[in-house]
């Protein structure tokens, strides 16, 4: 699979370069799926192109409880899933959602669950469980303003270090977004695929203003994007089966429950059965090997757009849908003559810092645009090599970022006054 | 009752043993029981998964043989719900503490038995948080000295029979670590029975229950759950009511969670070829002819 695919317009100083980066390991570009006579042309918001794309990748089980912005997802799982023989559940709030979902994924169902902040923050304490006891899941998160009950109506950015931090203990997590229907679905599929290849719960997570953007979504026909299936254990019955005994290559062959082995699964620190354990070295080896499977593939797992980059005297980084913003800024500054570009973080968690480094080495300043207080311009900063040439610009009002208010900060971090 | 087709080994992890249980501890007795009457039903241990919480009672899961999935404090029966929904071919069990079932976990248990999915649980009813070292449960009742209660407690405890009733179980039993030969009986039926079981077991925790209110060894604990409880339509109960009631309380058919769902399924897949049909006259392809059969035909 090709890491790297370009689409250049050569139009003298304004050539564009539209250039998807990816890590070794992941699925190809998000948002290049081209029509073709079997794929499907849609007209959706980002709730249904998320939703098409679960059910793309072979989702089998959606627990969930109503939070807006996300209860569409519910919705149409509620449709779609009993429509394959497949199964949809309403939980009693978003605690049970994602312990439903741990249970479902045991049996050997792909399966997910969608909230916004508030009921992420209470699937917090399971989803430490999903990463405790190695679970392949989904949960999307569709952020609204915060904290508390916020903005359920207006878009945020506000949940991207709860994701990665609000769960206890040492850990680590694969976070995903994208800005555009397309790439969300793409997304959503490559989320599956981390999820079953690395045994670990993966966060999808956009705006509202994605979540309920309407626009083209074209639907690739089976087999046109990759999907990774669950890895199955090849010992057979009466030869003892070890479910955390990790393999040479990283990974943990599964077996379903209701299968022929037994084995224990548990919260707890575990040796090789899933047998509780306090042993030193069994508990160190286990919590280096849920930090360093995802952390130390931190490179393989960044993914992200870059536009006219090459050149780039001003480097913008965003994500989600204020990256809709900044790409817009960014053309018309081309036509102007400015040499702006823009890096476009597909990968949240594990934080791309290498790729986000190498954006910035020849970069004059950096401007993150985010919708929050700076969740990942902090990061930034500490990736690059000159913190002080990064700046932020940024809304928490809950209204889009504007090309207006992108230009504002330009015009200051250039001395141009406001 | 039959005489045990296998040995009680059979079922165990005896890898895992020695347990952490105390000694005293009644809760080796429910394992007991529960084991008896698997083997009595015939099942086969993969057709088995077991599901817990967190505390003493939890602990059990360890040391079945079946599949075992220990999880968060009062999260069992979410956990589950959805091993249940995704298999429902599988019998599920779920050992809870007081406060698994009906503290932290008070509101899964609600929930799932007003969904009367086909899960057993069994509440071991020790009357205290054992394995944090002796606090008092919502299972205590008024007047009980425990570690966070010095002066006493002045919370009344919950009845998880009449709860478990009015949420809607349709199988819900009563017995005792002391009435060993009833506690596999009852076992039995809740574990054959096609709906959400509950069987609240009375058991002893000498270590904390018993030590802080006035010395009570375990023969002590188990000779009270003897004196102290009649079996519910008795003589004895009517004379002495303020007695415990032991038995079977609920033992309804109504239609379980995952048999419901499969009728969902059912009128979706009807849907389906519904539109199917309809965009044939339509001359359209089927997946865009939701408008030609209307879209609440789905529902």
């Amino acid at each position: 699979m090709s890491s790297t695919t370009r689409s250049s317009r050569a139009n003298g100083a304004a050539a564009a370069t539209d250039r998807t980066s990816t890590g070794s390991n992941g699925s190809r570009a998000a948002g290049t799926t081209a029509a073709t006579a079997k794929s499907r042309t849609l007209f959706v918001p980002g709730n249904e192109a998320c939703a098409e794309g679960a059910l793309y990748a072979g989702l089998g089980f959606f627990a969930g409880y109503p939070i807006t912005p996300s209860s569409e997802i519910a919705e149409i799982m509620s449709r779609r899933l009993p429509e394959r023989g497949d199964r949809f559940i309403q939980m009693e709030d978003e605690i049970a959602s994602l312990c439903a979902i741990v249970g479902a994924s045991l049996t050997g169902s792909k399966v997910m669950t969608a909230t916004s902040g508030p009921g992420f923050s209470l699937m917090q304490e399971a989803l430490g469980y999903g990463i405790m006891a190695e679970i392949p899941l989904v949960i999307v998160d569709v952020m609204r303003g915060g904290p508390s009950t916020g903005m359920p109506t207006q878009g945020s950015q506000g949940d991207i270090n709860q994701i990665r931090w609000g769960t206890h203990g040492d850990h680590s997590i694969i976070a995903l977004t994208a800005s555009t229907n397309q790439a969300l679905f793409e997304t959503t599929v490559r989320a599956f695929n981390l999820a079953e290849t690395y045994r670990t719960p993966v966060v999808v997570l956009y705006d509202e203003l994605l979540g309920h953007l309407r626009e083209k979504l074209t639907i690739p026909e089976p087999g046109e994007l990759p999907l990774v299936e669950r890895l199955r254990t090849g010992v057979p019955e009466g030869v003892d089966y070890h479910p955390y005994l990790i393999r040479e290559d990283g990974r943990l062959p599964m077996s379903d429950f209701g299968g022929v082995h037994r084995y224990n699964v548990t919260g707890l620190y575990h040796d090789m059965w899933g047998f509780p354990s306090t042993d030193p070295r069994t508990v160190d080896e286990l919590a280096h090997h849920i930090y360093d499977k995802i952390e130390l593939r931190a490179d393989e797992l960044a993914q992200a757009r870059e536009f006219y980059m090459e050149d780039a005297e001003i480097v913008f980084i965003s994500y989600g849908s204020p990256a809709r913003t900044a790409r817009q800024v960014v053309h018309q500054a081309r036509i102007n003559g400015q040499r702006l570009g823009l890096l476009e973080l597909e990968t949240i968690w594990p934080f791309p810092a290498r790729m986000v480094r190498d954006a910035c080495r020849n970069a004059r300043s950096t401007i993150v645009v985010e919708m929050n207080m700076g969740q990942m311009y902090y990061h930034i900063r500490n990736a690059v090599e000159n913190p002080r040439s990064v700046f932020l610009s940024n809304r928490v009002d809950g209204r889009f970022i504007t090309p207006k208010d992108i230009r504002r900060v330009l015009r200051i971090v250039e001395g141009q006054g406001e | 009752m039959s005489e045990p087709r296998r040995p009680v080994s059979y079922y165990l992890r005896e890898r895992f043993m020695p347990h952490l249980w105390c000694a005293g501890c009644g809760h080796g007795t429910v394992l007991n029981g529960l084991v008896r009457s698997v083997d009595e039903l015939g099942l086969k241990k993969r057709e088995i998964v077991m599901v817990s919480g967190i505390g003493c009672s939890a602990r059990m899961a360890g040391y079945l043989d079946f599949h075992t999935l220990h999880t968060l404090h009062g999260r069992a029966l979410a956990f589950a719900t959805g091993v249940k929904l995704s298999r429902p071919e599988l019998k599920i069990i779920c050992p809870l503490g007081d406060g698994d079932a009906l503290a932290i976990g008070g509101n899964h248990f609600i929930h799932a038995a007003r969904r009367n999915i086909d899960i057993t649980v069994l509440i071991l009813n020790n009357r205290i948080y054992g394995m944090t070292g002796g606090q008092y449960s919502p299972l205590s009742g008024c007047g009980i000295d425990a570690t966070t209660a010095p002066y006493s407690t002045i919370e009344d405890a919950f009845d998880p029979v009449k709860l478990a009733v009015a949420a809607g179980a349709t199988f819900v039993a009563r017995t005792t670590t002391f009435h060993v030969h009833q506690l596999q009986q009852i076992l039995t039926q809740a574990i054959r029975h096609n709906g959400f079981s509950v069987v609240e077991v009375l058991s002893q925790c000498p270590t904390h229950f018993g030590r802080k209110n006035g010395g009570l060894e375990a023969v002590d604990m188990l000779k009270a759950f003897k004196q102290d409880t009649a079996p519910i339509g008795s003589k004895r109960l009517e004379t002495a009511p303020d007695l415990t009631p032991v038995g079977v309380f609920v033992d309804e058919d109504r239609t379980e969670y995952c048999e419901r769902y499969q009728s969902v399924i059912d009128r979706a897949q009807g849907a389906v070829a519904d539109r199917a049909v309809a965009a044939e006259h339509a001359g359209a392809e089927p997946d865009r002819a939701v408008a030609a059969a209307g879209k609440g035909a789905v529902t």
